[in-house]
């Protein structure tokens, strides 16, 4: 602050060798060599680089765009969600006709005596507990047979993978919607085809999957594996390239069968990967939104809600019950905030950090 | 498959080149077909849309259209279910996600620097945070997030969904630009300043060419989320179908129009084909750093 004395047009009294008997500031100058090269007074854009450097408040400085828009538009929110869930907020709270009340714990006992909530958790845990290993044994298959093809096969195979992996969530939702439609979809058209020791039959004709919780959940799983193991397979190639191959060679002169192999060998090796793929799967299909949301035929099914749809036919269907919402909201943020803690601990320990 | 071969591969030596050849052979069938049938909802989409309804609900569908039409196309592209053109909907899906992705990307590029070249006190605790942030359901989130714009009027206007879109590719962004930004060489920059070049040149001469690949990579990554996002889509756009981005506009027109799906496939292609292809132009870059980010966490 002293430095406002030498305000731009006032005569430097004696120059940078005075410089070092000043206050704190100015000796802070003699550590940026230009502005003692150019003896004239420091103008405000070099008093603040002295100050950033003197409080080392550069990164700071940095980080305060990405921490003021993540704080404003994800913490906050996750926040408020939490303040929410034990307040009244409805339709009236919300156009402002009457103040919102601390209504202490009712939106949660309201949930868990409604049960709507618990089949929408069974649902939602059943359908992780289902896709979460069909990606993983699919997704590692396909990576293992990657690493044993040869350059331009596993380009292709790779590639084509990805691109199940990059369509947009929205678009395979109709896709699958129109692959299983009763009127023309190719799916109830090969089940006729097939042989009846296969199970098929005149019986699938027009045979309707959206409609029922069971047959809509399976086209999401089959959907959602289709999407989900390319990712997976990628990842697995990878770990699988960093196992140099004398282990592998070992193995294979010592008589083991590519099965022991994998278990004895490869699996505890890549054990950190699969841990990691396995959480961030569970993350993703326990908290599933879109997909289901189009399957199913937006909120009209009740009988077809996981805990994201139950939640979010809460909040905007008429009349809205924000409060109730955020509640459920709460349970399953913290619900995959456990799984959450598990991966970022999971990632750290591979060295996510270093 | 490779169990049942292995008692083949102990026989002679002549059946165990044969049997080689065989496996391999094998091998790369399995390749085909799995990438066959991963490709196969995406082509028999492509399909639909160029087929004639006759060609659509028929009883023996066939693989590839008879007597390919261009009309299903038409229909989307003049706007016969919501009376608007797609490209309505295509420019507002462009202009929301490139001025996100832009953000975005300065915004992290500035983050990912703090923390990969600067030793401070919070940043273990920043990265951390960021690996927590990146995981909160959306579906959570939006309902605070609905309540807070209907105060600040930010619904049914493009300008909110920017917003969105910016903060939640910022965590993934953040993490993997500073792993590109570690991998600058240090002594570049010391060699710059020692020939007198102050933090801001370093910047722009060092820093910036350097780790310009992965600013392609990561928003190439901000590009496909914001692209493809749905919920916040849905929720605050509300039904103002002037301004819906092409992922909510795919959904409307399949909810309003089940039963015409050669158009809707022709929707969807057009939704779809330019990530496609944006993403195998991109393809490379990408998987590189996909796999560093899910191996390194």
């Amino acid at each position: 602050m002293k430095t406002e004395d030498r305000r731009p047009g006032t005569p430097s009294p004696a120059g940078p060798i005075d410089s070092p008997s000043g206050g704190g500031p100015r000796r802070a100058t003699d550590r940026a060599p230009h502005a003692r090269a150019v003896s004239t007074p420091l103008t405000t854009r070099q008093r603040a680089a002295i100050v950033i450097r003197r409080y080392r408040l550069a990164p700071y400085l940095l980080l305060l765009p990405a921490t003021a828009v993540i704080g404003a538009l994800i913490l906050w929110p996750a926040v408020q969600i939490g303040l929410f869930s034990f307040q009244n907020y409805g339709l009236m709270q919300i156009i402002g006709e009457e103040p919102t009340k601390w209504i202490g714990f009712a939106n949660y006992s309201q949930i868990l005596h409604d049960p709507e909530f618990w089949l929408s958790l069974k649902i939602s845990l059943l359908f992780a507990l289902v896709v979460v290993p069909l990606s993983l044994i699919t997704g590692t298959l396909v990576g293992l047979l990657l690493s044993k093809l040869g350059k331009k096969m596993a380009t292709f195979v790779s590639t084509a993978a990805l691109l199940a992996w990059a369509t947009p969530a929205v678009s395979a939702s109709v896709i699958f919607a129109w692959l299983v439609q009763p009127d023309g979809g190719v799916v109830d058209w090969v089940l006729t085809k097939l042989p009846s020791w296969l199970d098929g039959g005149p019986q699938w004709s027009g045979y309707s999957w959206t409609n029922q919780t069971i047959p809509a959940y399976a086209v999401v799983t089959v959907m959602l594996v289709w999407q989900g193991f390319p990712f997976i397979a990628v990842t697995v190639l990878a770990g699988l390239r960093t196992i140099p191959d004398e282990l592998n060679e070992a193995a294979r002169v010592d008589g083991a069968s590519p099965w022991r192999i994998f278990w004895k060998v490869t699996y505890p090796l890549l054990k950190p990967i699969f841990l990691v793929l396995a959480l961030l799967s569970t993350i993703w299909d326990f908290g599933l939104f879109t997909q289901v949301y189009i399957v199913a035929g937006a909120l009209g099914n009740r009988d077809e809600y996981n805990l994201g749809l139950y939640e979010y036919s809460k909040a905007f269907t008429q009349p809205p019950a924000y409060g109730v919402a955020s509640a459920i909201a709460f349970i399953l943020t913290i619900i995959l905030l456990i799984v959450t803690v598990g991966y970022a601990r999971a990632a750290i320990k591979q060295g996510a950090l270093t | 498959m490779t169990a049942r071969l292995a008692p083949a591969l102990r026989s002679t030596r002549g059946t165990r080149r044969v049997s080689r050849r065989a496996r391999k052979a094998l091998l790369n069938l399995a390749g085909l077909v799995i990438a066959l049938s991963t490709l196969f909802p995406v082509l028999w989409m492509i399909s639909t849309a160029f087929k004639p309804a006759t060609e659509i609900y028929t009883l023996t569908p066939h693989p590839f259209p008879l007597h390919p039409t261009l009309a299903n196309f038409q229909a989307v592209i003049n706007g016969s279910v919501i009376g608007l053109p797609y490209w309505n909907f295509l420019k507002n899906s462009l202009f929301v996600t490139i001025v996100a992705v832009a953000l975005s990307s300065l915004i992290a590029l500035l983050a990912a620097i703090a923390l990969a070249r600067f030793r401070f006190r919070l940043r273990t605790t920043y990265l951390i945070m960021l690996l927590i942030v990146q995981l909160l359901p959306q579906q959570a989130l939006v309902i605070a997030l609905f309540i807070d714009f209907r105060k600040l009027n930010l619904l049914d206007s493009l300008v909110g969904l920017i917003a969105v879109y910016t903060a939640f590719a910022l965590p993934v962004t953040i993490w993997m630009l500073r792993n590109f930004a570690a991998a600058v060489p240090r002594q570049l920059e010391e060699a710059a300043a020692i020939d007198g070049a102050g933090p801001w040149t370093v910047f722009w001469r060092i820093m910036l060419p350097l780790v310009s690949p992965g600013l392609v990579a990561t928003s190439v990554f901000a590009f496909i989320f914001a692209y493809n996002e749905f919920i916040f889509a849905l929720t605050f756009l509300g039904t103002d179908t002037a301004k819906f981005t092409l992922p909510l506009y795919v959904q409307y027109f399949y909810g309003q129009n089940s039963t015409n799906w050669g158009a809707i496939m022709a929707a969807s292609t057009l939704f779809t084909i330019p990530v496609l292809v944006f993403f195998l132009i991109t393809q490379r870059r990408l998987a590189s750093g996909l796999v560093a980010g899910a191996v390194k966490g």
